[in-house]
């Protein structure tokens, strides 16, 4: 994986080599990967000169740095209770119908990761979501459908 | 809009400001008088739990160590929280300007801004409003430096100790207390770690002067505060209130007609039913809150509303201590078997003295504040657990 080399050393030079640089490097490869692989983990260990068990141990504390291959873009829907009171149910529902997939899921080609999150703090715009970084809000089932037809046409 | 009996404050988004103007005036005085003034103005911590911030500075100047550093903390999480989110998109300036007298105060160099990562989308704007920030910083010549860190989706982190673990780079676990961040924070320095709400009121004493914000509020809730209104409620939103209000009145201005119960202070804090609504006030007297207000009306089961609290903090504990990681479990567990009928009514008392051992047990705020929904929910609302 000469790729996941080149993007552990670059951020390993934008950010330094100490340990406090250990988070920022983890989102970076979450950034351009959307998930930190066992390669990339080992990866930076080397580049921090610690061990890998303390790479994956601070990067599976975190539900943002997520472990497991993920696709191209990472739904996650709020489920806490003001968004859950708006329907949040009726938004999964309609994303489970359009990508096919259930939460935890990923779409066989790898675009769509469906996940659930804790509150996003849209409380008062409910249901929200999150798709990579960018926040969507006072959602419906219509307005999921044309977000992810947005998406999935880039 | 009415207001009949609260009355709306505009403090924190005003934008009628000049920070370089408020920067210099704050340094043309001692660090005693900025202490006393905010002394003075009665002004405690608005993340929820309420330390004087006035102390939190005095106590930090007054350490030894060279290096001190002080701390933003925007890890909002707790449900039904988003006040900071607004306060850091329209007014950052303010933000910064609080962080920059504190450094003043405690004698810091450095000073970080911890966002939560749901926030990201914020970086941009917020860079750049940095940027103009330490250019006013530089005319003034001041010798202080603001970065800010991102989170990573950990509800924990919001927690002090555990925001400096996961900014030296460690898994969010909270520390033991004491030492408390004013003699050991982080990197072990003393340190000032503020909430964003708290910052913009410092830097708006320093502005007006500790008498328009003392005139406001109760003896024990000096002030007004940034509320975040959700939930059934026909005007959801943020407000910057007076503190004092009942939670009758607070009904009265923003429930539908039908509201059975408020959550005051999100997950981590009480259930206030309606039978107690006239006798409650919002605020250090009565019940403390970050900004978090929940209204439910009487379509909605309170066991739901219990059972997605438990659910948010069994999957948010950090799993370190025994009595949050399993306590949470069990709770959830317990709960659901009642409502099955695969216990009998009684275990409930079983489970509240479950919550209470947490309550006494738990290591950080997180395991301690699950009683706190338990008990306000699972007493009133008996009978909703049960059948």
């Amino acid at each position: 994986m000469p790729e996941i080399k080149e993007l552990v050393k670059n951020l390993a030079q934008k950010h330094g080599k100490t340990r406090e640089s250990l988070i920022p490097i983890l989102q970076g490869v979450i950034q351009a990967e959307r998930y930190i692989s066992d390669e990339a983990m080992t990866e930076i260990a080397r580049e921090l000169d610690m061990s890998a068990a303390q790479v994956y141990g601070t990067a599976t504390f975190y539900s943002f740095l997520d472990t497991q291959p993920r696709g191209k873009y990472v739904i996650r829907v709020c489920r806490t209770i003001s968004c859950a009171m708006k329907g949040k149910n009726l938004i999964n529902q309609e994303i489970e119908d359009l990508l096919k997939i259930k939460v935890g899921e990923t779409t066989p080609n790898k675009k769509f990761s469906f996940l659930e999150t804790n509150c996003l703090g849209w409380c008062h715009k409910g249901p929200a979501m999150l798709v990579n970084d960018e926040a969507y809000t006072d959602l419906t089932p219509e307005k999921v459908r044309e977000i992810i037809n947005q998406y999935m046409k880039k | 809009m009415s207001y009949s009996n609260l009355k709306r404050v505009d403090l924190i988004f005003d934008q009628d400001y000049n920070p370089k103007e408020i920067i210099k005036n704050a340094w043309a005085k001692t660090n005693d008088q900025v202490i006393n003034e905010l002394l003075e103005s009665g002004l405690k911590g608005r993340g929820g739990a309420g330390f004087p911030t006035a102390l939190k500075w005095k106590y930090t100047a007054e350490q030894p160590e060279p290096d001190k550093y002080i701390i933003c903390n925007a890890d909002e999480g707790e449900p039904g929280t988003f006040k900071d989110r607004e306060i850091l998109f329209k007014v950052p300036q303010k933000v910064f300007g609080g962080m920059t007298v504190g450094a003043k105060v405690i004698g810091a160099k450095e000073g970080y801004l911890y966002l939560r990562g749901e926030y990201r989308f914020l970086l941009p704007e917020l860079e750049k409003q940095l940027d103009i920030f330490h250019t006013i910083l530089k005319e003034l010549k001041i010798d202080f430096n603001i970065k800010i860190i991102m989170g990573s989706g950990a509800y924990i982190c919001g927690e002090e100790s555990a925001l400096f673990e996961s900014m030296e780079g460690h898994r969010g676990e909270p520390r033991n207390k004491p030492p408390y961040p004013t003699v050991s924070g982080f990197r072990k320095k003393p340190t000032v770690i503020n909430n964003v709400e708290t910052l913009v009121y410092a830097f708006m004493i320093c502005k007006h002067g500790a008498r328009k914000f003392k005139d406001l509020g109760t003896a024990d809730s000096r002030g007004s505060k940034v509320f975040s209104i959700s939930g059934d409620t026909p005007k959801s939103g943020i407000y910057e209130l007076e503190l004092g209000m009942t939670v009758e009145q607070f009904v009265e201005e923003f429930g539908d007609g039908d509201t059975k119960a408020v959550q005051v202070g999100g997950a981590s804090g009480f259930c206030v039913p309606r039978k107690k609504f006239k006798d409650t006030i919002i605020g250090f007297e009565g019940v403390p809150t970050g900004g978090s207000m929940m209204l439910f009306n009487s379509s909605r089961s309170m066991y739901n509303v219990l059972h997605n609290y438990l659910e948010f903090f069994e999957e948010e504990s950090c799993g370190q201590c025994t009595p949050c990681r399993v306590g949470c479990q069990q709770l959830i567990r317990g709960i659901e078997a009642v409502k099955k009928g695969q216990r009998h009514a009684n275990y409930l008392e079983h489970l509240q003295k479950l919550a209470q051992t947490m309550k006494i047990t738990a290591k950080c705020g997180l395991g301690q504040s699950v009683a706190n929904s338990f008990f306000s929910i699972v007493e009133n609302f008996k009978e909703e657990m049960i059948y």
